[in-house]
C-alpha cells in the first residue's frame, strides 16, 4: 500500500534501517572478533590475582608496567629483538633488491627459456613449504650454517619467494614502455634505464613487497625454530615460544611478551595501510 | 626492415637483451637451483634412505613408503588435515564473502571496519598462538565466558580430542582478513550497470546476489578456495605451541607429523617420504580442483 502511494520514500527509509542495523551488527561482530587482542592487552597489564579472577576482569585496577620489565630480567629480550632486527632487516633488503631485478628481466626483457622458467617461479608459489625445508636443513648442516643467521637471510637474496618476484612483475607490465625505448635509442644500458628509470616510477610496489617481506620474517616461527639453537642467537618468536613453556602459570608474562611483539606491527600496518592493500589488490598475496 | 644500420641495431640491442635478461633473472635461477631443485632431488634421495644423522645414510628401498602406508599415526596426521581442511574452508569462505559484501555497503567508518577485520593476520603467529591457547583455556579463558553469558556450560575445548580440532577451526576464522580483502576488490569490479539493469527488472536484492554477485564473484571464490585449502592442509604451527598434536594425537596434523619424524625423532629418511606423500597429495587436490572448476567458475568472454 505504501509501497504504492510513496515508493521511493519507503525504499530509502528501508534502506536507512537495514544499514543502521548493519552497523550495529558489525560494530558487535567487530568487538567480539577483536576480544582475543584486547584481552591480551589488558590482561598484560593484570596482577595475576586478576588473571585468575571469576568473573573476568577486563580493565587491570592498577596497570602493572612493570609486567614488561619482568620478562626481560626472565630471558634476554633485548639481544633477541637485536637478533630480530639483523636477520629481519638483512632478509628484507635481499628480497627487495633480488625480486625488483628478476622482476624486471620477466616483465621486460626477452631471452630464451623466460617462460619455462616464468613457469617454474609460478609452481614454486605451490609447493609446501615442508618438502623442501627438511633437505635444506640437511644442506644447511652439510654447510656447517645450523646456529648462524645465514640459513634466515641467504636465500632472499636469490629471490626464494616467488610471490614478491610476480608483485614486482605484474607492477611493471601496467608501467608504459614508451620511456624505455626512448631511453634505450639514446644509448642507455639496461642497469641505467633500471636504476633511473623504472625504480622512482616502482616505489609503491617496492613499499608494497618491503611491507609484506617485513612481516615475513618478523614473524618467522618455524626456519628460525629449526636453524637456530643458541640462546644467543634467538628470535623474538623463539622468545616468547620459550617463555610460554616455561611461565606456564605467569600469564600476565606472556600477554606482555605478545604484546610487545605486535606492537611494531599494529603500528606498520596503520602507516603504511595503502601498501597492504594495494598488495593484496595486485597479487591475492596477503600475510600468511 | 629494409635499411641495414637499423636491423643491426635491433639484432645487436636482442643479444644484449638477452645477457641482460640472464642477468637479471640470475638471483632467480640460481635461487630455484640451490634452494628448490637441488633440495627436492636431495629429499627425493632422502625417502629411499634409512638415516637418523648419527649413522651413514643406509638405502633401504621402498621401506619407508610402504611405512608410511601402514603406519596408524601418519595415516592419524592426514585424517586430522582433511577433517580440519573440509570443514575450515567453507566456514572461512562463508564468512570472508559475507564480512566483504557487508562492508561494501555506504557504512560509516568503513575502512575502519575493515582493518579491524583484516588486523588480526598482522599479530605473529607465536603471539596469536599462546594468546588462543589460553581463550580457550577452560576455566579462565574468555570464550567459555562469552559463552556462559549465553547459558552455554563451559567446555573442555584444548584438553577434550572431540573439540580439540574444533578449536582450531575456531581459531582460523581469526585468519579471514586476506580472503575479505580479496572479496572487496571484486566486489568492487562489478560493472554498476548490470545491478542497475537487474532491478529494473524487478529483481530484489536475494536474486542479484544470486544472479549477478555469486556469479561475477566465482573466479575469485575459487582463487580463494585454492590457496585457501594448500594453507590450510599446511597449518601446523598453532598446533606446534599450544597443544603438541594432543590431546590423544587428535591435533597432530599432517605438517606436524612431518616435522617431529624430522626434527623431533630424526629419522629424515622417514620424514622426506611423508614430505613427498604429502606434496603429491595436495599437487592432486589442487589439479582436481582446477579440473572441477571448469563446472562452477565463470570467466567473461
Amino acid at each position: 500500500m505504501s509501497e504504492i502511494s510513496t515508493p521511493i520514500i519507503h525504499h530509502k527509509t528501508v534502506q536507512k534501517i537495514h544499514l543502521t542495523v548493519l552497523q550495529i551488527v558489525l560494530t558487535l561482530f567487530l568487538i567480539t572478533f577483536l576480544l582475543p587482542a584486547l584481552w591480551m592487552v589488558s590482561s598484560s597489564l593484570k596482577v595475576s590475582t586478576e588473571v585468575f579472577a571469576h568473573p573476568i576482569v577486563w580493565i587491570p585496577e592498577r596497570p602493572q608496567w612493570n609486567n614488561y620489565a619482568r620478562i626481560f630480567e626472565i630471558l634476554p629480550f633485548g639481544r633477541f629483538m637485536w637478533n630480530t632486527v639483523v636477520i629481519t632487516g638483512l632478509a628484507v633488503l635481499g628480497t627487495v633488491i633480488s625480486s625488483v631485478l628478476v622482476g624486471y628481466s620477466f616483465a621486460r626483457l626477452n631471452w630464451p627459456g623466460k617462460n619455462f622458467f616464468f613457469g617454474l617461479m609460478i609452481s614454486t608459489m605451490f609447493l609446501p613449504e615442508i618438502v623442501t625445508l627438511i633437505p635444506r636443513f640437511m644442506i644447511f648442516r652439510e654447510l656447517k650454517w645450523i646456529d648462524t643467521f645465514y640459513p634466515l637471510i641467504v636465500p632472499h637474496w636469490f629471490a626464494v619467494n616467488a610471490v614478491y618476484i610476480f608483485l614486482v612483475n605484474q607492477f611493471l607490465r601496467g608501467l608504459p614502455i614508451e620511456l624505455e625505448e626512448a631511453a634505450l635509442i639514446d644509448g642507455a644500458n639496461r642497469f641505467q634505464i633500471l636504476t633511473q628509470i623504472i625504480l622512482p616510477l616502482s616505489k609503491p610496489v617496492i613499499a608494497s613487497i618491503t611491507v609484506f617481506a617485513l612481516l615475513q620474517h618478523y614473524n618467522a616461527f618455524i626456519e628460525p625454530l629449526i636453524f637456530l639453537r643458541s640462546m644467543d642467537n634467538w628470535t623474538m618468536a623463539l622468545g616468547i615460544r620459550a617463555l610460554n613453556d616455561t611461565n606456564v602459570q605467569n600469564w600476565e608474562l606472556v600477554f606482555a611478551a605478545g604484546t610487545m611483539m605486535v606492537a611494531p606491527v599494529l603500528l606498520l600496518f596503520i602507516f603504511a595501510q595503502r601498501y597492504f592493500v594495494q598488495g593484496i589488490a595486485l597479487t591475492g598475496f596477503g600475510g600468511r | 626492415m629494409t635499411n641495414q644500420p637499423s636491423f643491426s641495431l635491433l639484432r645487436r640491442n636482442r643479444l644484449r637483451d638477452w645477457t641482460a635478461g640472464y642477468l637479471f633473472a640470475a638471483p632467480f635461477i640460481i635461487g630455484f637451483f640451490a634452494f628448490y631443485a637441488y633440495p627436492m632431488g636431495y629429499s627425493l634421495w632422502m625417502s629411499f634412505q634409512k638415516w637418523d644423522l648419527l649413522s651413514p645414510p643406509k638405502f633401504i628401498g621402498l621401506a619407508n613408503f610402504t611405512k608410511l602406508l601402514q603406519d596408524p599415526v601418519s595415516r592419524l596426521s592426514l585424517y586430522n588435515s582433511f577433517y580440519y581442511t573440509v570443514i575450515a574452508v567453507p566456514l572461512q569462505l562463508v564468512l570472508a564473502f559475507a564480512l566483504a559484501l557487508a562492508l561494501t555497503q555506504p557504512l560509516r567508518f568503513r575502512d575502519l571496519y575493515r582493518g579491524g577485520f583484516y588486523m588480526p593476520i598482522l599479530i605473529p603467529i607465536v603471539a596469536s598462538a599462546v594468546v588462543w591457547q589460553r581463550v580457550f583455556h577452560p576455566e579462565y579463558g574468555i570464550l567459555n565466558e562469552v559463552l556462559g553469558w549465553f547459558g552455554i556450560a563451559p567446555l573442555k575445548w584444548l584438553f577434550e580430542p572431540s573439540l580439540a580440532k574444533p578449536a582450531f577451526i575456531i581459531m582460523s576464522f581469526w585468519m579471514i582478513g586476506r580472503m575479505m580483502v580479496i572479496f572487496i576488490a571484486g566486489l568492487g569490479n562489478i560493472p554498476v550497470s548490470l545491478y542497475e539493469a537487474a532491478s529494473l527488472d524487478g529483481a530484489g536484492a536475494w536474486q542479484r546476489l544470486r544472479h549477478i554477485t555469486i556469479p561475477m564473484m566465482t573466479p575469485l571464490i575459487f582463487y580463494n578456495m585454492v590457496i585457501a585449502i594448500i594453507n590450510s592442509f599446511q597449518t601446523f604451527i598453532p598446533a606446534q605451541i599450544i597443544t603438541q598434536g594432543g590431546p590423544e594425537n587428535s591435533t597432530l596434523f599432517a605438517v606436524l607429523n612431518i616435522y617431529r619424524q624430522g626434527f623431533e625423532y630424526f629419522n629424515m629418511g622417514y620424514a622426506a617420504a611423508l614430505s613427498w606423500e604429502f606434496f603429491i597429495i595436495i599437487l592432486g587436490f589442487t589439479i582436481a580442483q582446477f579440473y572441477m572448476s571448469k563446472r562452477w567458475v565463470f570467466y567473461e568472454e
